[in-house]
């Protein structure tokens, strides 16, 4: 994912001489070379100093240009919190904040390196929007979106690498609206970003069972579409949410209060990451599954064969 | 940048800002007024011997001293004397920190140690567009204590940003007591900045000829940094270098007496 994000960066800003990436001292592979080469006062790397990152793409946006910051999501938003609120929320200035790696994807690397929590802490914050795309081709598409979009800030949650592509025969990306990855009559699965992936296999394996099942990326996190998720609640029997964050402040909590609010009457299960700092050095699926987050636990947990 | 600068005309500008500054402060129980005095000389020097306004850009990284920067802004005639008049109230649109999107203000602070990285941003913005821009700010000594602030001085350097121009208004006090006092082995602070490769000269913050001059003597190869001496308060006996002024309004005995000293400095 974060090749494809490179490759639509470098695209944006041959397009645009306003487009900078800052990055501290984590840089995206793929055209970053060509982009650095080509664009070298336009590609910034501050070092190990990502207050500095944020604040200097707050002053190139209050310039009118349009930066991306750029590292492991721990770094782009918890360590830089204050800039991200003050110099890019609260001046509501058109920066997008990438976070790569998002979730547990950093699995052996310790809790240091888990983003749990980063929609609650993004999302609580006012003017900030939200992408998570499912797999590369839609990180292109929000790349490209953040790299025109003069709304406001963006933080961009993205995977790393190796993510399948889910979205072939997906309707076409449009900010703000779920995007069904596949329409069905009885199950709907929501989710964004990288764990997709286990909704698109726990709906294969649905689907072998003889159930009709709906798989839909919520790539457009804040803002959120209340309206499809209040037309998914109601259009389907029974409604899964599956995502890689902590059980407060994230698509879970925000789907509850959406079927509380329209009275839905399916059933809905949501399944996210503990609460908790889980000490397992295996891989991103070891960790997710010690989260409680396996395609098989899901399955026997909503009634279905595991 | 002029070519000349009026030391007296400067001297009569700063004893009306203060004036005004004074005037304001019977409309509101708080505003910083000691921050503002202390660094009176050093914005107005930036706003009328140095800026090109056309083209420049000063951010005052010491949100809380932007008193002096309203009232210039007010003579000026980018903010309006209603606006001011409405300082910190419902209908206003002018608060005790500067707000992005008002008149004249390039950015929003408050929060000490984001001014820096922005002007390196700024910066950068300017030199990738080949303006000629100098982005100017002021920067109170307490909040060179932020790790922050370091960040984006070594950034300055590194990015190679001649076109920053950077004050510290060093009146040698924090809220808690004397900056140097707090953090004695960070003085002088002269020798840091030239460690991490800016120009760095000190100057008497009060004489805005020698701020004036100190600018206009810059190598320009690299980004400066004016360490300006200055006085918490300076302008009234009874603020200068006394903390409860950082923040305190005057009674109406005290403003009195402070209108009294302004006026006999005529």
């Amino acid at each position: 994912m974060r090749n494809t994000f490179s490759e639509a960066l470098y695209e944006a800003a041959t397009q645009n001489p306003d487009v900078y990436i800052v990055v501290a001292d984590i840089s995206p592979a793929g055209s970053m070379a060509k982009f650095s080469q080509q664009y070298p006062e336009r590609f910034i790397n501050v070092g190990v100093a990502e207050q500095s990152m944020i604040g200097i793409c707050a002053g190139l946006a209050l310039k009118g240009c349009q930066p991306f910051a750029y590292t492991i999501a721990t770094f782009s938003l918890y360590r830089p919190f204050e800039m991200v609120r003050d110099d890019l929320c609260y001046q509501n200035l058109p920066v997008t904040v990438v976070g790569m790696g998002a979730g547990v994807i950093y699995s052996t690397l310790g809790g240091t390196h888990h983003t749990q929590e980063d929609i609650a802490i993004a999302g609580a914050l006012p003017n900030m929007q939200i992408l998570a795309p499912c797999d590369p081709p839609e990180c292109t598409e929000a790349t490209r979106w953040c790299a025109t979009q003069r709304n406001g800030p963006v933080y961009l949650r993205i995977g790393k690498a190796g993510e399948p592509v889910l979205t072939k025969d997906a309707e076409p990306w449009v900010f703000g609206k779920l995007r069904y990855l596949r329409r069905g009559k009885d199950v709907c699965i929501l989710s964004y970003g990288v764990i997709t992936k286990m909704a698109v296999e726990v709906a294969n394996r649905l689907e072998a069972q003889g159930r009709s099942v709906s798989v839909v990326s919520c790539h457009t996190v804040k803002p959120l579409d209340r309206a499809g998720i209040a037309d998914a609640l109601r259009s389907h029997k029974q409604v899964i949410v599956i995502e890689e964050h902590a059980p407060q402040g994230g698509l879970a909590p925000q789907t509850k209060q959406i079927a509380w609010d329209i009275r839905a009457t399916c059933r809905l299960d949501t399944f996210t990451l503990q609460d908790a700092f889980i000490h397992n050095y295996g891989s991103h699926d070891d960790l997710l599954a010690a989260h409680g987050l396996e395609p098989g636990k899901i399955l026997r947990t909503i009634g279905a064969e595991g | 940048m002029r070519n000349s600068f009026d030391p007296a005309a400067a001297r009569e500008r700063c004893r009306r800002y203060r004036r005004r500054i004074l005037d304001i402060s019977q409309q509101v129980s708080a505003l910083h007024i000691g921050s503002a005095y202390s660094c009176t000389e050093i914005v107005d020097t930036i706003y009328h011997g140095l800026m090109d306004r056309s083209r420049d850009t000063f951010l005052m990284s010491k949100g809380h001293g932007c008193m002096i920067q309203y009232v210039i802004l007010e003579e000026l005639g980018i903010l309006s004397r209603a606006d001011l008049d409405a300082y910190c109230t419902p209908g206003g649109r002018l608060g005790v920190h500067p707000d992005y999107g008002n008149p004249g203000i390039e950015g929003s602070t408050g929060s000490l140690g984001h001014g820096l990285s922005m002007v390196v941003g700024m910066a950068l913005a300017e030199r990738g567009r080949k303006t000629g821009g100098t982005i100017y700010t002021v920067l109170s000594d307490g909040e060179v204590q932020e790790g922050s602030t370091w960040e984006a001085t070594m950034m300055a350097t590194s990015l190679g940003l001649p076109n920053i121009v950077a004050f510290i208004d060093n009146n040698d006090f924090q809220s808690l007591g004397r900056t140097s006092e707090t953090h004695p082995s960070f003085y002088p602070v002269v020798d840091k900045y030239r460690a991490f490769g800016w120009e760095c000269v000190e100057v008497p913050g009060h004489d805005a000829e020698a701020i004036f001059n100190a600018v206009a003597s810059r190598g320009g190869t690299k980004p400066l940094m004016v360490v300006a001496k200055t006085t918490k308060g300076k302008g009234v006996s009874y603020m200068e270098n006394v903390p409860i002024w950082h923040y305190r309004s005057p009674s109406k005995d005290e403003y009195a007496r402070a209108v009294q000293e302004l006026e006999a400095a005529r």
